[in-house]
């Protein structure tokens, strides 16, 4: 376990800023104490102080997770997010898209949303945009990259992606083993 | 082409390196039959116990196919063993030609004839048979409970000294029927009230789990599979059994604690735990195995827990890696005894071996999950312990020994059902303050059988005579008075002591009074009994010297 390099720590907040631009400032200075970020065994979690301590007197080959995984660098480097970083991701996306109830499913199968199962859509949405994925009960699904912007979403038929499929919860059934 | 994929060459093969493998099924099997169901293989293996010779293996396999003419002849050929084994052969022979059970056992009368003993046991003087002994009637019983319910031996006749009757049926039928489905509300992300309506409109049939817990819900019938809706993977709700509410209850962790989960796999518990600290603080989720964490893993996140650190260390180099806590939950691995109904393979695959290796890994662990906790704490320093099993020897056994190893004691675990955990079971007498530890069963609670104890540590100070007291009473229960003597004396000594632990073993019926963990018990009466012929053999051999 070891604090972030410079590169690392820009890479991370690269693929943050996209979902939640400016607002990673609240994820560094919060009200409740310090948090920072911490790299084992290539991911990297979000953890308070407090809980860094203890999760120090732990062996390195022992410690298996601790805090929030965010995601995890791969062998070339780049930041993958993954979807336990949801938790935090959905209270500050500036981005929205809301899946209907019919679409719910499909989306947590890992396929993209398509325009006929598009609820509601964040104006001005740019293309390639970050977007947070919401049911219609407001309850985070998961996220991916708007595949068009607001505008465009109006025009197309319906059988065309809108939101690229990124991450979702159903990963928490898939892909149980491969989340840490 | 290979030798045996060549259709037209037809010579006959000997039995494959398969076959060769598993021809030791019919020894293997022997095992789990009760002893009455098929009396051939008791025969033979009465005679083979006595004999080891090459002969006594054929006709093992040639009764297992039914043909049970042989038992006699098995019997005949043994016949000319030492007049205290032939009588045992005979005594089978007559229960032989009493019982055939060569075929599978009719299953009503079976049942029939287990209602109608066990009443007759509950009111036995007036309603047995004349010159018919308690003993019979109960052999009889525990036979049929064996064939009927598909229980070991061992399991059934722990289970009877556990249950009165009436009550151990209960309990075995009870294990036939899954416990409802139930689940709990991660408080962290929603309230009950919303999860309840959510999974109403998702064409759930769910109510409240009780009075006693505010978070759990019991699920009917459900139109969608329960682990996958929306909802679930969104971390609104973690699906668990209601008995495992019940320790996290009792441990009651309080807002920024510091507290050990030791044995957490697959983090119900663990979970539950920071519902109830809200997120404060700071847990410890350890398990020993790195599979079993992955699915830790996946369910922290899902539920949102952030304040928990997981490692994979062994429970027992506890203190060692990490010490101090405020609260500490061991939920020891056990042998699942009380949670039959989920794996039924528990009812044939353990044995008194497997229950002791249990108990020992328990008691390990219990200490070093004391050492682990800070009798200092303001708010905590205590110690929440639950097995999923029913066992004496893994709980009450547990906790006593314990209460004597460290400075702890029992508190109430402030739950207001469940029954009393034991005092003193059969010859065992244990602290009376074991009153308080909880039992929770299947038949009683509709839960999974559980025990909870919660101790309170009230000083960091690990008591220090618990070593010459240990080889005191080692000393007394092995029949010899060491005194200071010289090497060569002592090595006879020894000789004589080992002699005369064998003929007690073989006196005592059941030899589970003898493994090393249970050597610093004190003695049991019976062992009591047998001892003074030994001591003046002892004695004899000595003025001999």
């Amino acid at each position: 376990m070891r604090p972030l390099t410079e590169e690392e720590t820009r890479a991370l907040f690269e693929k943050l800023a996209k979902y939640i631009g400016e607002n990673i400032q609240l994820l560094v200075d919060r009200p409740d104490g310090s948090y920072c970020f911490r790299l084992h065994k290539d991911r990297v979690y979000y953890v308070s102080e407090r809980i860094l301590k203890v999760a120090t007197s732990i062996p390195g080959d022992k410690l298996v997770a601790l805090g929030t995984c965010f995601g995890k660098f791969t062998k070339t480097q780049k930041f993958r997010l993954h979807v336990t970083a949801l938790d935090y991701l959905a209270p500050y996306a500036k981005y929205k898209v809301w899946v209907k109830p019919g679409a719910e499913q499909s989306f947590l199968y890992g396929n993209h949303v398509l325009k006929s199962g598009l609820g509601r859509i964040t104006e001005n949405t740019a293309q390639y945009q970050g977007v947070v994925v919401y049911s219609m009960a407001d309850v985070p699904l998961g996220f991916g990259v708007a595949a068009k912007s607001t505008q465009d979403c109006r025009k197309v038929d319906p059988m065309a992606i809108v939101v690229f499929h990124q991450a979702d919860v159903g990963e928490y059934v898939r892909h149980e083993e491969t989340l840490t | 082409m290979g030798r045996k994929l060549d259709v037209l060459r037809k010579e006959k093969r000997g039995p494959g390196r398969k076959a060769r493998k598993q021809k030791g099924a019919e020894v293997e099997l022997a095992k789990f039959l009760p002893p009455g169901k098929c009396l051939c293989f008791r025969i033979i293996f009465c005679a083979h116990t006595h004999t080891h010779s090459p002969h006594a293996v054929t006709p093992v396999r040639s009764c297992s196919r039914g043909t049970c003419a042989l038992h006699v002849m098995v019997c005949t050929q043994y016949s000319h063993l030492s007049n205290a084994q032939g009588r045992v052969t005979l005594l089978f022979l007559d229960s032989l030609t009493a019982s055939l059970p060569a075929e599978p056992p009719d299953l009503h009368l079976v049942h029939q004839r287990i209602k109608e003993n066990v009443e007759v046991l509950q009111d036995f003087r007036v309603k047995r048979e004349a010159g018919r002994a308690r003993q019979e009637y109960l052999a009889l019983l525990r036979q049929d409970l064996a064939v009927y319910y598909s229980y070991s031996d061992f399991l059934l006749k722990k289970l009877m000294e556990l249950f009165p009757l009436p009550e151990l049926v209960n309990f075995l039928e009870s294990n036939e029927v899954p416990r409802p489905m139930t689940l709990r509300t991660n408080t962290l992300k929603t309230r009950r009230r919303d999860l309840a309506q959510a999974l109403i409109n998702r064409g759930v049939n769910l109510d409240p789990l009780g009075k006693w817990s505010k978070t759990g819900l019991v699920v009917y019938d459900s139109s969608v599979p329960i682990g996958a809706t929306p909802e679930y993977l969104a971390g609104h709700y973690m699906l668990q059994g209601a008995s495992s509410l019940l320790p996290v209850m009792a441990l009651a962790p309080q807002e920024n604690e510091r507290i050990l989960d030791m044995c957490c796999a697959p983090g119900g518990k663990t979970s539950y735990i920071a519902q109830l600290m809200k997120n404060t603080g700071v847990i410890l989720a350890n398990d020993s195995s790195a599979e079993r964490l992955r699915s830790v893993v996946g369910n922290l996140h899902r539920l949102g827990v952030t304040n928990a650190v997981l490692s994979h260390c062994d429970g027992r180099q506890f203190p060692k890696v990490l010490g101090g806590f405020d609260r500490v939950l061991l939920d020891a691995p056990c042998s699942g005894t009380g949670v039959i109904s989920k794996d039924p393979a528990v009812k044939t695959n353990k044995d008194e071996r497997d229950i002791l290796r249990c108990a020992h890994l328990q008691k390990e662990l219990i200490l070093s999950a004391i050492d682990s906790v800070n009798a200092a704490s303001e708010t905590g320093g205590y110690i929440v312990y639950c097995t999923c099993s029913i066992m004496v020897e893994e709980n009450e056994w547990v906790v006593d020994y314990a209460l004597k190893k460290r400075n702890v004691r029992l508190v109430p675990t402030g739950l207001d059902f469940g029954k009393e955990g034991f005092t003193r079971f059969k010859d065992r007498r244990f602290h009376p303050s074991l009153k308080s530890t909880q039992r929770f069963y299947p038949h009683t609670h509709n839960m999974d059988g559980f025990f909870i104890a919660k101790l309170k540590k009230f000083s960091n100070a690990i008591p220090k005579m618990q070593k010459d007291e240990e080889s005191t009473v080692e000393t007394a229960s092995s029949a010899s008075a060491p005194e200071v003597a010289a090497e060569p004396q002592l090595k006879r000594k020894k000789l004589e002591r080992l002699k005369v632990t064998m003929g007690q073993k073989k006196q005592q019926q059941p030899p589970s009074k003898g493994g090393s963990v249970q050597r610093h018990k004190r003695p049991s009466p019976r062992r009591l009994g047998t001892r003074p012929p030994a001591r003046k053999q002892h004695r004899v051999h000595r003025n001999r010297q």
